[in-house]
């Protein structure tokens, strides 16, 4: 479909809809508008963002295909609740400034959650229309509208900083700055706290700027929302690790902050326990992303001082986002063989279903009911091969997902020069080896009540640290509660002691 | 505690711009240079053992650890000893006394045990030396009677001798091809020490990984407990990306967490020594890359030696 032509039809529909005469059939009837994007064979060269968005009129249509099912189903589908009927509606009626402020009334990030989100098994999940056509990728793309919407505030260069109200002189540090911290950042600034993030690398954002690659997330939307932050008055301290530089016992005790946000993410990649995984240009999937998208290894040469080993032949062990990421990436350094290899089927896997689809249009060769045994190394150390075995699907384990059953002598090995295990990561060690009081469960996750706050008084905790490898959109959830906890906290104590006065 | 700092003022209070000026410089061989840099926080913490990570600046800058040699609460600052290898270490010896490193993180890793072990080896080789300095003088604080093996290619090469002479019982100095004390390698008189009446109690080992290697093969045949602080290399220093993975007892484990100390016993050195390898090309083109463009912008004159 053309430009023109759909212009057509929005008028129609909106015609239609002015005498109301707009039935479901009508909407039905509207074709699911295709994200545009960079041609698969173009794009895998460069880093730029895949996608490039809706056009105003492919998001009034798509919002057209919206039935405002009185009950809204798709709500309950969404982690935070965004009203998401109400702003789907305001896109078809061309009220896009509407739209973001409902938008914004949940999410603080939509720019950021609109493109990342696993919109597939949350919102247009349980979307009516998905259902009716019996078909999730028919369910109106609320994470694209959603998108659209952030997209088009961005543009009217009014990037507004939120009203903060009067100062309480309550000093509140909030660890890392992954998307749980810039929103617990942002809800204590904005009601009148002291507020200080300090980050341990040098570049701010978390995972959304080490982690998920440009070409997916592009780096200024982060950057956007720590500037809106710092406007507010929050202070950002780079450089600094607790723990290390300073412990949460210093930061309450010496340093004078009344609350802290804990929100450092996941640590220490998992290996595989496998044979040969200390060799030459093995990488977790973290040392890849993060050479490649924080320190620009990709422009190693041309300004980055980082290398990144440019193999020819490489093999990402896992089937969630990460390993998607890395296989993409590694086709944009250069790869001529990208092989993902994953121990259950492509339906197990738990990548988003466009990344997926993404990375096959660019190339990446699947590789099912595989998983290495065995890294074989040269005289170097270096990765030359790897020997596979191939599995069946079993019964299904406690989590529903089938079980993967090893197939008997069906060992066989491909030649390669790099491996990238993503198959996720445990809880950072940091914390816990500096925070004695502060409660852990086995996996070294920290233990909270259902106010995200901590075994000890006066500290909350959210994202990856508490929830394992989550999402960003669950990670903000919990910067959004625990903030609402933290401002709770203070303003009964606030005005128990204006009582006492 | 330098309570009324800038850096403190700037964290807890209301300065706007962070950065790290260096105060002091001086060139301590042809490729050795060293440095007293503020980082106030960093030498309020720092404990022997203990290291920073560092980025020149923000874009693109690759990040590199350095041990922390020495720290001055009271000034804020930190001494950072380096050798000029590639890029990175070539760009710092260029900075001069004024100019700022944009990031210094730290401080990482666990700090030395420190007890009193009664007679302790320290072995230092080349570039080695200047982290061996604070456990030493740590070490002597703590009642232990110290020997200091000191090895270099040559004379010219041999770092912080005076410093160390002034915290040893006793001082050996070899150099490969004798310009300075012994010719030999610090394995021979290392040996030597363990087969004394007296055996060590304890021997911490700091060098280039295949120094650290031969020097475990020594001790291990006299059973002398022995510490080696590993320079694997790294990325983040927190525990995130598993580049700084080596195999200790044949298991995983990760030098800025779990180390950088270890038993050396347990170190995998063979494997340690391929991964160090790995970016060696690439690590030479960045180092051309930027002296051409030193060249042309006519930075290449020496630095000028300092006393
Ligand atoms: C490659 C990749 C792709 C992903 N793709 C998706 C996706 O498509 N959709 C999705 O929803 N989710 C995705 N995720 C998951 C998502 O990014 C995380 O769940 C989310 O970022 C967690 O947020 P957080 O608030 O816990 O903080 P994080 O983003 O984990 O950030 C934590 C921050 O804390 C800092 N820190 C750590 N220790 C300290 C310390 N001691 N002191 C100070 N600072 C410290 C870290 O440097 C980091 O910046 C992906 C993750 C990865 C790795
Ligand atoms: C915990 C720790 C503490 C350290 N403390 C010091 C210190 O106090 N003083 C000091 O001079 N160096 C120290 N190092 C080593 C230092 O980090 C490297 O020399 C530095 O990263 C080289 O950077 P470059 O860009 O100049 O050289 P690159 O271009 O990265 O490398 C140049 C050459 O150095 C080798 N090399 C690269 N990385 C390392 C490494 N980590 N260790 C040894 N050789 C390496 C390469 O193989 C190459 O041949 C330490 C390393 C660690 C892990
Ligand atoms: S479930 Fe689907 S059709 Fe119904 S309101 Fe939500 S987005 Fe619209
Ligand atoms: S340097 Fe990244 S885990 Fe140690």
């Amino acid at each position: 479909m053309i430009e023109k032509e759909r212009q057509q039809l929005l008028d129609e529909l909106l015609e239609k809809q002015k005498q109301g005469r707009l039935k479901p059939s009508d909407r039905f009837a509207i074709p699911c508008q295709q994200m545009p994007q960079q041609d698969a064979m173009e794009r895998k060269n460069n880093v730029e963002e895949v996608t490039t968005g809706y056009s105003e009129t492919q998001a009034r249509l798509e919002a057209m295909r919206c039935l405002g099912c009185k009950t809204a189903p798709c709500v309950n589908g969404c982690p935070v609740r965004i009203n998401i009927k109400d702003f789907i509606t305001a896109i078809a009626d061309g009220e896009f400034a509407k739209a973001l402020g409902i938008i914004k009334e949940n999410s603080l990030l939509p720019a950021v959650c609109g493109r990342v989100c696993p919109q597939e098994v949350q919102c247009q999940e349980k979307c009516t229309v998905g259902l009716k056509f019996k078909d999730v990728n028919k369910a109106v793309s609320i994470g694209r509208l959603e998108r659209f919407a952030a997209d088009w505030g961005d543009k009217q260069n009014e990037k507004d900083v939120p009203k903060i109200a009067a100062k309480t002189k309550i000093k509140v540090a909030v660890i890392g700055s992954g998307p749980g911290s810039i929103v617990a950042a942002a809800d204590t600034a904005r009601a009148g706290h002291d507020v200080t993030m300090f980050e341990a690398f040098h570049k701010t954002g978390g995972v959304m700027v080490y982690g998920i690659p440009e070409f997916r997330l592009p780096k200024k939307i982060v950057q956007k929302e720590i500037d809106v932050l710092e406007k507010m008055g929050v202070k950002i301290v780079r450089n600094f690790i607790v723990g290390k530089t300073r412990t949460i016992e210093q930061l309450m005790s010496e340093d004078g902050f009344d609350a802290v946000y804990i929100g450092v993410g996941a640590g220490l990649p998992k290996f595989m326990g496998i044979e040969g995984e200390s060799l030459v240009g093995v990488y977790s999937a973290n040392e890849y992303l993060t050479r490649a998208n924080l320190m620009k290894a990709y422009k190693f040469g041309n300004g980055s001082d980082t290398p990144i080993i440019r193999s020819k032949k490489i093999a990402v062990v896992g089937g969630g986002n990460v390993a998607m990421d890395c296989s993409r990436m590694a086709l944009r350094l250069g790869a001529e063989k990208v092989y993902l290899l994953y121990r259950r089927t492509e339906k197990e896997m738990p990548a988003r279903v466009e990344e997926v689809h993404h990375a096959k249009e660019e190339g990446v060769e699947f590789h099912t009911l595989q998983s290495p045994q065995k890294i074989i190394g040269d005289e170097n150390s270096c990765v030359k091969a790897v020997e596979c075995i191939k599995y069946e699907l079993g019964e299904p384990d406690e989590s529903g997902r089938r079980r993967p059953v090893a197939i008997e002598n069906s060992e066989f090995t491909i030649d390669l020069d790099a491996v990238i295990i993503a198959i996720g990561n445990g809880a950072n060690p940091l914390i816990g080896q500096t925070t004695p009081n502060l409660k852990f469960n086995k996996w070294g996750n920290i233990i909270v009540d259902e106010n995200c706050k901590t075994s000890i008084d006066g500290v909350w905790a959210g994202g990856d640290i508490v929830l394992g490898s989550a999402t960003v959109i669950l990670a903000m959830g919990q910067g959004r509660g625990a903030a609402a906890a933290i401002n709770k906290y203070f303003a009964e104590k606030l005005s128990e002691r204006s009582g006492d006065n | 505690m330098a309570e009324s700092g800038f850096e403190r003022n700037f964290i807890f209070g209301r300065v706007k711009k962070m950065s790290h000026k260096i105060i002091h410089k001086e060139q301590l061989s042809e490729n050795v240079f060293a440095i007293d840099v503020s980082a106030e926080l960093i030498a309020s913490a720092a404990k022997p053992g203990q290291f920073i990570i560092l980025a020149i600046n923000s874009e693109y800058s690759e990040r590199i650890p350095l041990t922390i040699a020495a720290s001055n609460a009271e000034k804020g600052t930190i001494r950072l000893i380096w050798q000029r290898l590639g890029k990175t270490t070539t760009e710092l010896a260029d900075l001069k006394v004024g100019e700022t490193i944009e990031n210094i993180a730290g401080p990482l890793g666990k700090p030395t045990h420190l007890e009193n072990f009664g007679l302790v080896v320290c072995v230092g080789g080349g570039i080695g030396c200047a982290p061996l300095l604070p456990i030493a003088t740590a070490l002597k604080k703590q009642g232990n009677k110290i020997i200091s093996i000191l090895g270099a290619r040559n004379k010219e090469l041999l770092i912080l001798e005076s410093e160390f002479a002034a915290i040893s019982d006793e001082l050996i100095v070899t150099t490969d091809d004798g310009s300075l004390g012994r010719k030999a390698l610090v394995t021979e008189p290392l040996k030597e020490i363990c087969q004394r009446k007296q055996k060590p109690d304890k021997v911490f080992v700091i060098g280039p990984a295949v120094m650290m290697k031969f020097c475990c093969e020594v001790t291990k045949q006299f059973d002398v407990p022995t510490d080696v602080s590993l320079n694997t290399i790294m990325i983040d220093g927190t525990g995130m990306c598993g580049g700084c993975r080596v195999e200790i007892g044949g298991e995983t484990k990760f030098v800025c967490v779990d180390g950088p100390e270890f038993d050396g016993h347990k170190v995998n050195f063979d494997l340690m020594l391929k991964r160090l390898n790995a970016y060696k090309n690439h690590e030479q083109k960045a180092l051309e890359q930027y002296k051409e463009h030193k060249c042309k912008i006519g930075l290449d004159k020496k630095t000028e030696r300092k006393k």
